[in-house]
């Protein structure tokens, strides 16, 4: 039963944070409940189809099927990610401004929270089939019986909701005013964090070079394995031993999406003062 | 078992069985060729998936119970490298790089 909880705990975790960073990412938004509930309803049916088609999955591409399917999962996520970041960087401060004054929501139809159900729901799809396929070997193996199954599943699952929930709580915390730009600090982190796993698995399936098998190895202070090394490894994508691709992947990611949220940021003080000066002036 | 080739580019991959038995790897350690591309066949005789997990190669498979999977790794320098089974991380063995 221990053993189950842990796997579930961790298959979980990451999915859990993610939610949380979202949630937290969303907040004030209309609906947002409604678009992160889909999102992992979604998640979880697909989690159910993915692991019954494993093997299917699997045998594709002359077996480099998972690794390509887990790259695709992880990259759609790293845009949908960028995409919030970006609008947000364009609209942000007036959504944070309304929230504060208005004390409630913002209407601003034009948001879009489906980015956000995505992200969740590719998340809950990737670590939730794993966790399928695992719970459901352990009940054909008929290891322990059912109860020892469904309460080690539970107390698993309940200690990664918990993880994502502390984590949102924490976030919510911070005053509006500060909220998103903390937010959009994480969710470019967890960003460049997940490019960097999908280039590992591109890596794998030998469509990337490594460029240096591990260029640092910090497993002595923080290994992988551990449970925040895991917890680091989804919110800032660290990685004990990382191979020279995977850091190009992570710098990469970050210096698209920044590149992109300066461009798309409104900046009344610069926009003046170019006015006033007639020279482009770079934004804070 | 292929010798180091001197001319890995040449060659066909060597290919290395290693076979999940009762929660443990057969043989545990896995000598393995240096200095050419190696492809591990992971075949899981066990009655519950397994993932094939190496922290240090960066490679993570899940193996089906009752099937196999292929993880290609190196060219690889000599030395041990660790791996184990992730949905059971009591599993472990290594690769034996000469």
């Amino acid at each position: 039963m221990l053993a189950t909880a842990i796997i579930v705990c961790r298959e979980t975790l990451e999915a859990a944070l993610i939610v949380g960073i979202v949630m937290a990412a969303s907040r004030g938004a209309p609906r947002r409940g409604f678009w992160v509930g889909t999102g992992i309803a979604a998640g979880v049916l697909g989690a159910i189809a993915v692991a019954g088609g494993a093997g299917a999955i699997a045998a594709l591409a002359q077996g480099m099927g998972q690794e390509l399917f887990d790259a695709a999962i992880l990259f759609a996520a790293v845009v949908m990610l960028g995409w919030h970041n970006v609008w947000m960087a364009h609209h942000g401060r007036e959504l944070a401004n309304q929230a504060t004054q208005l004390g409630h929501g913002v209407k601003s139809g034009s948001r879009p929270l489906w980015v956000l159900a995505v992200v969740v729901g590719l998340a809950v799809l990737r670590e939730g089939s794993e966790t399928v396929l695992f719970l459901y070997g352990i009940a054909l193996a008929g290891q322990g019986g059912v109860s020892s199954l469904v309460f080690g599943g539970a107390i698993g699952l309940l200690l990664g909701v918990a993880a994502g929930a502390g984590i949102y709580w924490g976030l919510v915390s911070i005053p509006m005013r500060q909220l998103f730009a903390v937010t959009s600090w994480l969710v470019l982190l967890l960003a460049a964090g997940l490019a960097s796993q999908g280039a590992a698995f591109l890596m794998q399936a030998d469509l990337l070079p490594a460029l240096g098998g591990n260029v640092w190895d910090t497993s002595f202070i923080l290994s992988d394995e551990s449970i925040l090394g895991r917890m680091l490894h989804t919110l800032i994508g660290y990685t004990a031993q990382p191979a020279g691709i995977q850091l190009v992947f992570y710098g990469a990611t970050i210096a698209i999406i920044a590149g992109l949220m300066r461009l798309a940021r409104p900046t009344p003080a610069a926009a003046r003062q170019a006015a006033r000066i007639g020279a482009a002036v770079p934004g804070e | 078992m292929l010798a180091a080739g001197a001319l890995p580019a040449l060659a066909a991959d060597p290919q290395v069985t290693i076979t999940l038995r009762n929660h443990q790897f057969v043989p545990n350690e896995v000598p393995t060729p240096a200095g050419v591309k190696v492809e591990l066949i992971i075949k899981n005789e066990q009655p519950v998936s397994a993932e094939f997990e190496s922290t240090v190669l960066h490679r993570e498979k899940i193996v089906p119970a009752g099937g196999q999977a292929s993880v290609f790794v190196g060219p690889l320098s000599q030395g041990t490298y660790e791996f184990f089974d992730d949905f059971n991380q009591a599993t472990t063995g290594r690769l034996v790089v000469r």
